[in-house]
């Protein structure tokens, strides 16, 4: 039988691991990407690949040597290059000896039969559609849950009277939501672990400044790669909203746009009316949204390199004026430091309060 | 009515100045200025003005247009999406003028029109047709100068596929072309893969090109294979093509010289940092190794080349091709 394997990105490892086992596959779970991970990925990668590349191919190396002998991944039709790491990973794979099945999930909408293609190899239980259908519903409800979890532990966090409390119950409410199975479970999983982060001790006189995140997904998505930025700024007193989820994506490049992705683009489309592949217009649509909202700043997330990013850093400092908010920039590598990270979210959320404390100066 | 075009000599100059400079020409009463060729000032100006992460081509395109803005009436910086209904562009050239108009201040107009041959046949003649509607031009007089500029363009591309290179087609345009009599034929024969703005600019190449010579290499360039060649390479082995059409390119014209075998040694020159070229590169990479008679190398460059580094590198590569070659004939 066939061990399948596939990228990780935050939480949602979960959910995929449920589907692919009841289709009647068996799942290397990839670990946490930690420092062999990016060792092993940076010693194969090409040098000025991005950050993602670099730590995805130190993942399939890993679960390589666990036995994984397939791996499932998503494609993309340009111009990000993320579209064709697939192609690339499996040709690093081969040099190295690794004979590895790579199973491409295209965009549907532009590509529906390998959609239909895909399913069918993954299907080793011979399952029904309706029994497929029934089962993809379950796992997306259960990103969605975890999704709302994380959502709400961003808004507690910065409130909670003893410090990594809600990081505590956050961690146990994960376990509540990947125990859970069938539909009601995982609705009375995610209620419960909603009503428990919500009992968490808060301050309600604390002065919360309010960040919005934006940047390229993966690097927003796993919390190894961009250094636990949401728990650093919510110890810091900062409310963080980040403005990607996996569910959110999925739904606007899967089938058809969402309300939400259209009010982004026409945000961005004073600076820049053209996709660039990735989420660089996303960046600038969002952070012209968060200053409408009010927020105090925006912090954009990118990995070395990545083009869509450097176009959005480009234009950002304008943005930033014209829409008087602030914004910084972190370039994420496998040499950024937490302290460094850390020293500088500590600047910008000084700078951040006492611009709150007088406004009448800027 | 005399109005001044600004055309920054970057990127995609290397490629379709001559179309452009034709076009706009025929328009009449339109004067084209260029910013001409790469100096030390240029290239300080781009890396002062430019995001830090940006690559070393992008950074030159602002010193270009900082050394134009004050000279011209409008800029050209078209937003050149995609040109063959396949492939498009690296992002940064998408987001090029949005780049250039949110960065600098104090610029002239800009001329972004988007040129996007997947919205149908037409769409790149009506590209043109807006371009024409900033200077007053009819329909016709567009057309005209379209179908004129087209000549240019298949001429320039003719001239390259013959064998000369580009400064050399760029010069050679409006004269006869003649047969080139060397006086002493060079006796290895490189490829130099890599994108024309950063191979065709001999200050921020280092003078690659002229070492070669010096060395006595001769270079043939992606530009000088005829695309159907290139074509018919497929997708060289992957389930997808590269999305850049120069990167695109590029790759094909790698499969081809190794497939052909009758370049002695190959190089690629890439810029660093330059997003494309890490994947693009890997693909060469790892095709080379399927052809271990031909050795291949990779040159990396940035603002900060030194000259004597290029120069060295060049040297051992070429001594060690040669030294190759005769032990091989020997």
């Amino acid at each position: 039988m066939p061990k399948i394997t596939f990228p990780r990105m935050g939480e949602s490892y979960r959910a995929f691991k449920m589907l692919l086992n009841d289709m009647g596959n068996e799942v290397v779970v990839p670990s946490r990407p930690g420092k062999h991970t990016l060792n092993l990925g940076v010693k194969y990668a090409p040098e000025f690949a991005c950050f993602p590349l670099k730590i995805l191919l130190g993942t399939y190396l890993e679960t390589a040597q666990a036995g994984a002998d397939t791996i499932i991944t998503t494609g993309g039709v340009g111009p990000c290059r993320a579209g064709l790491y697939a192609q690339l990973h499996h040709k690093i794979l081969q040099d190295l000896g690794y004979e590895m099945k790579m199973i491409v999930f295209e965009p549907p909408r532009l590509h529906p039969l390998n959609f239909i293609h895909n399913i069918r190899a993954l299907n080793k239980a011979r399952l029904s559609i309706r029994s497929i259908i029934a089962h993809i519903k379950r796992a997306w409800r259960k990103v969605k849950a975890l999704d709302n979890v994380e959502k709400l532990s961003h808004v507690i966090r910065p409130r909670e009277i003893t410090r990594r409390s809600t990081t505590r119950v956050y961690r146990q409410a994960l376990n509540w939501i990947d125990e859970a199975y069938t539909i009601n479970q995982i609705e009375e999983a995610e209620a419960s672990a909603l009503t428990a982060l919500n009992k968490i001790p808060q301050d309600p006189t604390r002065e919360v400044l309010k960040v919005g995140i934006v940047g390229e997904i993966y690097v927003l998505l796993e919390p190894a790669s961009n250094l636990e930025i949401e728990e650093t700024l919510g110890n810091l007193g900062v409310e963080v909203e980040r403005s990607m989820f996996l569910t959110g994506w999925t739904r606007d490049n899967a089938w058809k746009e969402t309300t939400e992705g259209i009010t982004v683009k026409d945000a961005a489309a004073p600076y820049i009316p053209e996709l660039l592949g990735g989420h660089g217009r996303d960046s600038i649509g969002n952070t012209v949204l968060y200053a409408r909202r009010g927020f105090d700043g925006v912090i954009q997330l990118a990995p070395f390199t990545c083009i869509p990013e450097i176009v959005a850093r480009t234009i950002l400092p304008r943005v930033s004026r014209e829409h008087n908010i602030p914004f910084l920039t972190f370039f994420l590598d496998e040499q950024t430091g937490k302290a460094g990270m850390t020293t500088r979210l500590e600047a910008f959320v000084d700078l951040l309060r006492r611009r709150k404390q007088i406004p009448q100066i800027i | 009515m005399n109005v001044k075009v600004g055309i920054p000599s970057a990127l995609l100059y290397f490629l379709y100045f001559p179309m452009w400079q034709t076009f706009f020409k025929e328009l009449g009463g339109v004067q084209v200025i260029t910013s001409g060729k790469t100096t030390k000032e240029i290239l300080d100006d781009g890396v002062r003005e430019a995001t830090a992460d940006a690559c070393v081509p992008v950074k030159l395109f602002y010193g270009h247009v900082l050394a134009l803005k004050d000279r011209v009436d409008y800029l050209f910086i078209p937003r050149v999406v995609c040109l063959n209904c396949k492939t498009v562009y690296c992002p940064k050239f998408l987001g090029l003028p949005d780049m250039i108009r949110h960065s600098l201040a104090g610029l002239p107009p800009i001329i972004d029109t988007r040129m996007d041959s997947r919205q149908g046949y037409i769409s790149i003649l009506k590209a043109y047709c807006e371009i024409g509607r900033y200077f007053n031009a009819g329909r016709k007089t567009v057309w005209k100068a379209c179908w004129k500029a087209r000549h240019v363009l298949k001429r320039f591309n003719n001239l390259m596929q013959k064998g000369l290179s580009l400064p050399e087609a760029m010069a050679g345009l409006h004269k006869p072309y003649q047969e080139e009599s060397r006086a002493t034929e060079p006796s290895l024969l490189f490829a130099v893969l890599g994108y024309p703005y950063a191979i065709y600019d001999s200050f921020i190449s280092a003078g690659l090109l002229e070492k070669l010579r010096h060395l006595g290499v001769r270079v043939i360039t992606t530009e000088n294979f005829h695309p159907r060649l290139l074509a018919r390479q497929k997708n060289c082995n992957l389930s997808k093509r590269l999305f850049w059409t120069l990167s695109d390119l590029a790759l094909k014209a790698a499969h081809l010289v190794f497939k052909q075998g009758q370049v002695d040694g190959v190089i690629h020159l890439t810029a660093f940092g330059c997003g494309p070229d890490s994947v693009l590169n890997k693909f060469i990479e790892l095709e080379a190794k399927n052809h271990r008679h031909i050795p291949f190398m990779t040159l990396t460059i940035d603002e900060h080349s030194g000259e004597a580094g290029i120069t060295t590198r060049l040297e051992a590569f070429v001594d060690m091709v040669r030294r190759r070659k005769e032990a091989v004939h020997a």
